[in-house]
């Protein structure tokens, strides 16, 4: 039965094919030339801009969260384990006081050297760190404290034991949590937002990104692999899906964007530090005082609206 | 007795590399051969050996929707690519290539339904439209079948069959984590009962939201459910895989699904949790 709608989508699929074709199975020289042109004009980042991002966002000098942890927040007492099963170390999580207010902090932790890369699973959490983010940002729940969480994984752990464990169903409930605490929530993607392991701790009412942070569905090296049928092609995926934080913003996903010292947050801990403070207490001052309800409505508005369809 | 084989999947040049190139009626388990009229019969189960192929949307909701009873909702909604997305090929050429393919709007139908008579908002999925993936259309269209439950004042029931989130919309596609979530939330809030089916295969984004949080998790036989594939996981680990990573079974062992329900079962099963439900407040 080709029916109208049918013919039009024909029509339109042998116009799409046409072009495809022209430089074989891959786009054209013409075309990369225009879509290069276009960028240039709406002054978006460029696909260098883009990687440069990627690469400060990866760099093995940037700050993670326990550096802003010292920087920021006093009387800081780290809590362990999610109370079932493990200690987590790719995510820490405590409790400290921002201007000589309680917070509860919760955050992705890499490591700098060999023995602690290994010890904190390169930021790779496990469904128990998940877990362990639930349950303390309860406590901040029952007791009235702003949760501020900071993103930084290449995603969550693949592996077999992770699996067995619930990996799914642990990002999927920990995003729930997030969705019913009725206390104010700010998010900051401090390095790489990978994925879903990513977005298990970043379900807030405020969502920021460091200037040089990046925040994707997979990553770059996978969508080329899958995509591009070559992991080296990586610099071209990331192009396409745009992970930095200007196009982010530009797309709804986040609601501000932090500054870095030039160069990147790696070369002045203490100015990143001092920066990421100040936008985290302009966030949270927006939120104090506005009541649990109106706090919930809007979280549940502000995702519930994201997306672009036909 | 080997059968000749008759080709009839269409090649494309991003056409995966399969090892076996099998005709997608035969069973992968035991090489039995069915025609289409045969498998629509079974429920697309293998008479021989129980092996579940993977169903198709509507052919699902005629499975399970009492005859004429489905009422589509959300039909005209269709992705959108507000990232012109570019590959080895326009993510608008993906599109409309899967909608010719499949003569779905995208990788979830959604609607309402009785099923022997309970009432249900059904939201069900079609891996054979880009891998199921989800986007900001799919996520859309899932939050409106929940959006649909609560203003009936009934449970849904959704059928999930996705490899994850649809990487051509980037982060927005990351973001239908959140938002069918929200969904999820309100229609808990609303008291509405969820069940959550799980098929072949149901990993990555979909696995990592919805698909988890159903207030009862029933899967079909052999369904991969693993937040990610048994190739990323084998890649990045170098670990040897069990036999049943991430099958059905194993998740019944580890406790994340109530029970494996094999598909001629499912409709009287569904039924009977719904009739369950009912009585709640």
């Amino acid at each position: 039965m080709a029916s109208e709608a049918e013919l039009r989508l024909r029509d339109r699929l042998s116009k799409l094919k046409s072009i495809g074709l022209l430089g074989g199975t891959r786009v054209s020289g013409e075309l990369e030339r225009l879509q290069k042109q276009l960028d240039r004009i709406t002054a978006e980042p460029s696909e260098d801009e883009i990687w440069r991002s990627v690469e400060l966002a990866r760099h093995q000098d940037r700050p993670y969260t326990l550096d802003y942890v010292e920087r920021l927040l006093d009387d800081w007492v780290e809590l362990h384990g999610d109370r079932g099963r493990a200690d987590d170390a790719a995510i820490v999580a405590g409790l400290g006081k921002l201007d000589g207010r309680t917070v509860v902090l919760v955050g992705h932790q890499k490591g700098r050297d060999v023995k602690e890369r290994t010890k904190r699973n390169f930021g790779m959490a496990y469904p128990e760190g998940y877990r362990k983010a639930m349950r303390v940002m309860k406590l901040a729940d029952r007791f009235g404290f702003p949760v501020v969480t900071l993103v930084d994984t290449p995603g969550a752990y693949p592996g077999v034991a992770a699996e067995q464990h619930g990996q799914g169903g642990a990002i999927a409930a920990s995003q729930a949590t997030m969705l019913r605490l009725g206390v104010p929530i700010v998010c900051v993607v401090i390095g790489e937002g990978g994925s879903g392991g990513a977005i298990a701790i970043a379900v807030g009412d405020r969502v920021l990104m460091q200037e040089n942070a990046i925040y994707s569905v997979i990553s770059p090296e996978g969508c080329a692999a899958i995509l591009w049928r070559d992991a080296s092609e990586a610099r071209k995926a990331a192009a396409a899906f745009k992970p930095d934080a200007a196009h982010c913003l530009e797309l709804g996903v986040i609601d501000g964007i932090v500054p870095e010292p030039d160069g990147g947050a790696h070369t002045d801990l203490d100015e990143a530090a001092r920066l990421l403070g100040s936008s985290l207490r302009e966030a949270l001052d927006d939120l104090d005082g506005l009541p649990v309800d109106e706090l919930s409505r809007r979280r549940r508005a502000r995702f519930r609206s994201i997306g672009i369809f036909a | 007795m080997v059968e000749p084989r008759i080709d009839v999947q269409v090649e494309t040049n991003d056409a995966p590399p399969t090892d076996a190139k099998k005709h997608p009626n035969t069973c992968p388990k035991c090489q039995s051969h069915y025609r289409d009229a045969e498998l629509d019969e079974s429920l697309w189960v293998c008479s021989h050996c129980g092996h579940h192929f993977p169903m198709r949307a509507r052919a699902r909701i005629v499975s399970l929707a009492d005859a004429g009873s489905f009422a589509e909702e959300a039909a005209d909604l269709r992705s959108d690519d507000p990232l012109d997305f570019f590959d080895l090929r326009p993510y608008g050429e993906r599109l409309a290539e899967a909608e010719l393919g499949t003569g779905l709007g995208e990788a979830i139908v959604i609607g309402r339904a009785t099923v022997e008579g309970n009432v249900c908002e059904l939201a069900v999925m079609d891996f054979a439209f880009m891998g199921g993936s989800m986007g900001s259309a799919v996520g859309e269209k899932f939050a409106r079948a929940c959006e649909s439950a609560v203003e009936q004042g009934v449970p849904l029931v959704s059928v999930s069959a996705s490899g994850g989130a649809r990487m051509q919309e980037g982060i927005l596609a990351l973001m239908q984590l959140p938002k069918t979530i929200v969904a999820v939330a309100d229609l808990h809030d609303a008291g509405c009962a969820y069940v959550s089916v799980l098929a072949h295969p149901t990993t990555g984004g979909v696995l990592a939201s919805f698909a988890s949080l159903g207030d009862v998790i029933v899967a079909e036989p052999g369904a991969l459910m693993s937040f990610a594939g048994p190739r990323v996981v084998q890649q990045t680990t170098r670990e040897k895989l069990p036999d049943d990573f991430g099958l059905s079974e194993a998740n019944l062992r580890y406790g994340h699904v109530d029970a494996i329900v094999p598909r001629p079962e499912l409709k009287s099963q569904l039924a009977r949790l719904l009739r369950l439900f009912a009585n709640g407040k």
